[in-house]
């Protein structure tokens, strides 16, 4: 499978970086592009004309889109490093707590963009997420795929290294570490692999990125409130 | 494999449901099914399986439950891999089947979900529009995946057949309810089509409810849920 590999991606998506972390943990050599998402490239139209969203992989000149469909394509393609277990009843947990992630984490979204009423709602619902994933998802283990990072993990990699900073911004607290201590243990298991290490954001770059967003988001609230 | 070795846990007027249902039959499987009659109470079985989200379908395999109806349908295909296959065999037709599937669950459905709980006029017709498009571009994909076969399949129903044929009773109910045509010879030609073949399949024609029954089901629904409000 040695033909072109291309990632179309931005630098501050946590989305994007899911992407990255395959590619890099199965030691697949690509290309990046940043994508410039105020200014969307003619090839990102062309290769996502129905979400027109990063982050898209080029594999051989064929375009495909949405992170987890990317994982799981990557993972068939390249079989090495695997990040799903052979088991069929475990790949379907592993496949449950991914679907679960993605269609809690709009809450996060939403935390994020709203203030007031909304804001708090959002805000409990994330909560319920994270006390759910330390009661259920872990388990004992050191990564939600076992003792080796899987697509599970990376999946949730921006519990890892964007919540903080879209707490620090939003300025509210769901990270406890005291009620939350196997996702504590899980962040810091997640964050020292060495891989993992090498590829994350820049934090400072990312809070001020995050706190300019959070400025126009409340703008936009409050204008709307007037 | 001894038929109460696999248990589904469904309820009739579930597409989501209906999804597993396919995939058992098109792999032959036995299985013991049980009804929940979730509007008034959910078996302890079901809360003991799926506890995060309470709902249906859960299959259980040797004592293992599973959730999420394509999970489901996936955890089959790899169990009983002597059957047909449900997903392609290559992975970037894979890729593709699995991309629509997740823009019929996160776009296109929510839009339908969005008309059967609208109050307004406004919000109705915006969602109507928005399930026309997504028609039209499940239109185009059709084309593209079947590559000139009878299902986005190819000869056989699969994967992505089964991800939006489920949805083909309630289309029906929200076409009266609206009094439109969504799925038409003239807007929708191969999609049409396809909707009569993916009906009458083998796996598929004894799961397919009548239209007014799911109709009257979605009233039963919406008072419930107005009684609770």
């Amino acid at each position: 499978m040695d033909e072109e590999v291309k990632l179309l991606g931005a630098w501050a998506s946590s989305f994007s970086y899911r992407v990255v972390w395959a590619l890099k943990l199965k030691g697949i050599k690509y290309d990046y592009e940043e994508e410039d998402l105020v200014n969307k490239s003619e090839a990102l139209l062309r290769n996502n004309p129905i979400h027109k969203k990063i982050p898209v992989l080029v594999h051989a000149g064929k375009p495909v889109a949405e992170s987890m469909v990317i994982l799981e394509y990557i993972e068939e393609v390249w079989p090495q490093t695997p990040l799903l277990p052979q088991d069929p009843h475990q790949r379907a947990l592993a496949r449950f707590w991914i679907k679960f992630g993605e269609d809690k984490s709009a809450e996060f979204f939403k935390l994020f963009q709203t203030v007031g009423e909304e804001q708090e709602r959002a805000t409990e619902e994330a909560r319920e997420l994270l006390k759910i994933l330390e009661a259920r998802a872990l388990e004992g283990r050191k990564f939600f795929n076992g003792h080796k990072i899987g697509l599970t993990d990376i999946a949730f990699g921006w519990i890892a290294c964007w919540l903080d900073v879209l707490e620090e911004a939003v300025g509210v607290k769901l990270l406890d570490a005291d009620s939350l201590p196997k996702l504590q243990a899980w962040i810091e298991n997640f964050r020292e692999d060495p891989v993992i290490k090498e590829n994350l954001p820049n934090r400072d770059k990312l809070l001020a990125y995050y706190n300019y967003r959070r400025e126009m988001f409340i703008e936009a609230a409050t204008s709307r409130i007037d | 494999m001894a038929k109460s070795d696999v248990k589904l846990l469904g309820a009739w007027s579930s597409p989501f449901v209906m999804r597993a249902r396919i995939a058992l039959n098109i792999k032959s499987v036995d299985y013991e099914y049980q009804e929940e009659n979730w509007l008034v109470s959910k078996s302890e079985l079901l809360l003991k399986s799926n506890p995060i989200h309470k709902k249906v379908p859960v299959l259980i395999h040797a004592d293992n439950p599973m959730c999420e109806s394509l999970i489901i349908v996936q955890y089959i295909d790899e169990v009983w891999s002597s059957g047909p296959s449900i997903l392609p065999s290559d992975p970037y037709d894979r890729a593709t089947a699995r991309f629509w599937s997740a823009y019929i669950d996160d776009k296109w459905f929510p839009s339908m979900i969005a008309f059967f709980w609208g109050q307004e006029e406004d919000a109705k017709k915006a969602a109507i529009a928005q399930m026309e498009e997504g028609l039209v571009l499940l239109e185009e994909a059709f084309g593209k995946c079947s590559k000139g076969k009878a299902f986005f399949g190819g000869d056989r129903i699969g994967f992505l057949d089964i991800a939006f044929g489920c949805f083909l009773g309630s289309l029906r109910v929200t076409e009266k309810a609206g009094g439109i045509e969504l799925l038409s010879e003239t807007k929708t030609p191969s999609l049409s089509k396809w909707a009569e073949r993916f009906s009458s399949d083998i796996a598929v024609k004894e799961l397919i409810s009548d239209t007014d029954k799911l109709a009257e089901f979605g009233k039963k629904l919406q008072a419930k849920m107005t009684a609770n409000n």
